[in-house]
């Protein structure tokens, strides 16, 4: 598979695909990287932007795992989609560009990854079957009980998860998932009343003056 | 008005203005509207927070491929108005061994009121008098009587909300109606009110009404840090620089990176500045009846060290040698809280104006504390737009708090139960940060590096600045402070608390963005480089009007004080003139 359409595809390849909404079932085709420039860029960011995204990062087996990992971090649920869905792979590889020093950690810890499950498994991450997945996660997912043998794959899961949650709720869909009701004008009267009683909280009669 | 007596396009101006942010915009602006022909000099680019090409504002993270993280283009990250930032390609600056000093530079029309919470507090009446006070630091040459007539036209010019609180030393302006708290600023007030620390609105300048035709008002996205579009937020660029081009009495030019102040040998006067355009690389001079300094703390201190001349062979104005001494930055330190029963939120649209609607000023007596100046506490919270950072360290935060099942919850985690995570307890956060009055010391300061220079051959800045004993306990009793307030409110404090072993949180020096007191003004022109009009002792057409001269800052965020004292100076200015004394 060309690396592309990893990118595109890993959310279809791998697991919980009963979880998925139709749509997403149906493959496109792959797009290149089309640079778009972000709102109210200088002249040098503009140049540094394009130039971040035309470069590879991942190699398509380690997308593929990314892949899987971001979707365990943050799987399709009843109210929202996945993190696959929400491009969250192509996101933690334009940060691996923007900011190098994400490279080594992620690229090394997806080794260890792989290591780790040959070493219980005899086969690579995406090899092995999702309860097989699951049993790793779940020794790496909780710092404080983790046993120290694995504490290297704690902190790469830990940035796994930074990435991926943030990669998530920054979109379209993270907002919905969220319930985000801003970034919109409006005029700001004050908390709901609802939600002052609820907290037995009241405005200062400063409040109602006319300024 | 036409004071100044030039109809064409001046070979001679008037007043050439080193930088545009506050204090270069509040003198254009006045000057240029006095008739003045006026010359404007901005080391950066055009910006106009109107103009589609420069926009941020309303823009949804996902336009931005990195979510709105911090570049080396722009510290604060993408959606900021502030160019530059903490370091700039080829203006390299250093700190003696053994030092810190960080120093954000923003090259654009505006400068740094791009990158400003928009704090806008009034120094009150000890503030300029603590040396006398306290035995330690020094008094400023002018008191709270001089500058208050400036606050109040700073006041209804600009515009700013707050509440007549008749606090001595917080004095009142003109406000505009403030904002009411959001659910976690009542609850912190609710909180800090039970155990006797205030939490008054805070005083900001956005527009919450409309004050003339020019200007729109606030329409509550939260997003001043982008710059406003409908200029109900004050930016320089907005409110001053663009205003005063429209007198039809300012030139500006843009990229001109000032690199020398020119002297006649024989008068001593200012004749002009040199630049270089940093479009072709060309060295430029303007010349000019009266050179107006506004470039920054520091790089005001620089360009006047760098002016070396055979009269001036210690730099521009700096017989008394105490150029670049004195460079004082707010003190900061900051934790933040989980609050238990802000979990499960209703959801509504909190953005409210950019930053927080409640604050707490200084409250107490240093007479009976053990560290000699004060403090005011911002606060920050709510169910703000998620941008990049968002939900990163969720291991530390999701094992504070009971499951569904009443069962204690681990740390970390993934799947179905993380996303439910992230949902219950989004805006269940809080921030407290105090910004406090360091003592000024002549040990700190900033000097031309000897061994260096910038892409563009002028020497750079060498910084030398470490915190004494007096920000340390300052610094100790804010985290003191910031937990008693968390614990009143029932919320738990996240992380470790800082302590002795990292100066208890204290940021480094100049991290806070309010550096003052490089070229300070004084009545001695043996301590003091300029006399109590801004205005150099021994040059008599060369003025600051950035916060260089201040002689201290309170602990009141200093930007309404520049445009107030650079809108003194001005008159001032304007006065010599009509007198012919200049």
């Amino acid at each position: 598979m060309k690396r592309r359409d990893t990118l595109k595809a890993i959310s279809l390849s791998t697991f919980g695909l009963a979880a998925l909404p139709t749509s997403a079932m149906v493959p496109e085709a792959p797009v290149p990287k089309v640079f778009k420039p972000g709102p109210g860029r200088t002249a040098e960011e503009l140049v540094r932007d394009k130039m971040l995204s035309q470069q590879v990062f991942f190699k398509p087996d380690e997308l593929l795992t990314l892949g899987i990992l971001c979707d365990i971090i943050v799987p399709a649920d009843k109210v929202s989609g996945s993190a696959t869905q929400a491009g969250v792979p192509a996101f933690i590889e334009f940060m691996c560009n923007d900011q190098p020093s994400n490279q080594t950690p992620l690229r090394g810890g997806l080794r260890w990854l792989n290591n780790y499950s040959i070493k219980l498994f005899g086969k690579r991450f995406s090899e092995i079957t999702p309860s097989q997945r699951i049993e790793i996660v779940e020794q790496i997912a909780y710092p404080n009980e983790a046993k120290s043998e694995v504490s290297q794959g704690v902190a790469f899961f830990s940035k796994v998860r930074d990435l991926t949650v943030t990669g998530f709720y920054t979109t379209k869909m993270g907002f919905q998932d969220l319930d985000y009701k801003g970034n919109t004008p409006n005029v700001w009267d004050g908390v709901p009343q609802d939600v002052l009683d609820k907290y037995g909280l009241k405005y200062d009669p400063l409040y109602f003056k006319e300024g | 008005m036409d004071l100044f007596g030039i109809k064409e396009a001046p070979k001679v101006y008037d007043v050439v203005i080193v930088g545009s942010g506050a204090g270069g915009g509040m003198a254009a602006y006045q000057l240029a509207k006095a008739g003045a022909k006026v010359c404007l000099l901005e080391a950066g680019g055009y910006f106009d927070p109107a103009d589609p090409k420069y926009i941020t504002q309303m823009k949804n993270p996902w336009e931005s491929p990195r979510r709105g993280a911090s570049t080396p283009l722009r510290s604060f990250g993408d959606y900021d108005a502030a160019w530059g930032g903490w370091q700039l390609d080829g203006e390299p600056y250093e700190a003696v061994e053994g030092t810190k000093f960080g120093w954000f530079r923003s090259r654009m029309l505006g400068g740094r009121t791009n990158h400003w919470g928009r704090i806008s507090m009034r120094f009150g009446p000890d503030d300029f008098k603590r040396g006398s006070m306290t035995g330690i630091g020094d008094d400023w040459p002018i008191g709270y009587e001089d500058l208050s007539p400036y606050y109040d036209k700073v006041d209804k010019f600009i515009g700013l909300f707050g509440t007549k609180e008749g606090m001595y030393n917080e004095p009142d302006g003109h406000f505009l109606p403030p904002p009411k708290p959001r659910l976690h600023e009542l609850m912190i007030k609710k909180g800090a009110g039970n155990i006797n620390i205030p939490v008054i609105p805070s005083r900001m300048a956005m527009l919450t009404k409309p004050i003339n035709d020019s200007r729109g008002s606030c329409f509550y996205c939260g997003q001043c840090g982008r710059a406003c579009q409908a200029y109900a937020d004050f930016s320089s660029s907005s409110v001053l620089c663009i205003p005063a081009m429209k007198t039809g009495n300012m030139t500006l030019i843009n990229n001109a990176m000032v690199k020398e102040v020119h002297t006649d040998p024989n008068t001593g006067l200012c004749t002009g500045v040199s630049y270089v355009n940093k479009m072709d690389l060309k060295d430029y001079q303007i010349n000019a009846k009266i050179v107006v300094l506004a470039a920054s703390t520091c790089e005001t201190a620089r360009l006047m060290l760098n002016s070396k001349s055979s009269r001036f062979q210690n730099g521009l104005a700096n017989e008394s040698g105490v150029i670049g001494k004195y460079l004082n930055d707010s003190t900061g330190a900051s934790r933040s809280a989980f609050i238990p029963s802000l979990m499960d939120r209703k959801r509504y649209n909190e953005d409210g104006v950019g930053g927080m609607h409640v604050y707490t000023p200084w409250w107490l007596d240093n007479k009976t504390l053990d560290f000699p100046r004060g403090y005011h506490i911002e606060y920050g919270g709510g169910m703000g737009m998620p941008g990049y950072g968002f939900g990163m360290g969720i291991q530390s935060k999701n094992n504070l708090y009971k499951d569904a099942n009443g069962n204690p919850k681990r740390g970390g985690g993934y799947g179905a139960g993380l996303k439910e995570d992230i949902r219950r307890t989004y805006g269940a956060y809080i921030g407290m940060a105090g910004r406090g009055e360091p003592i000024p010391l002549e040990s700190n300061y900033c000097e031309i590096d000897p061994n260096k220079v910038d892409k563009f051959g002028i020497p750079t800045l060498r910084f030398n600045y470490k915190w004494s004993d007096n920000e340390i306990k300052q610094a100790k009793h804010m985290q003191d402070t910031f937990e008693q307030i968390i614990h009143s409110m029932g919320g738990i404090a996240l992380g470790k608390k800082p302590d002795a072993s990292n100066n208890y949180g204290l940021a480094q020096p100049g991290e806070i963005i309010h550096e003052v007191g490089t070229v300070r003004m004084g009545n001695d022109p043996k301590k003091s480089a300029l006399n109590k009009w801004q205005q150099a002792h021994n040059v008599k057409n060369l003025f600051v009007v950035d916060a260089a001269p201040f002689v201290s800052q309170g602990d009141k965020n200093v930007t309404w004080t520049i445009l107030a004292s650079s809108w003194r100076t001005s008159d001032y200015i304007i006065d010599l003139k009509k007198t012919n004394q200049i």
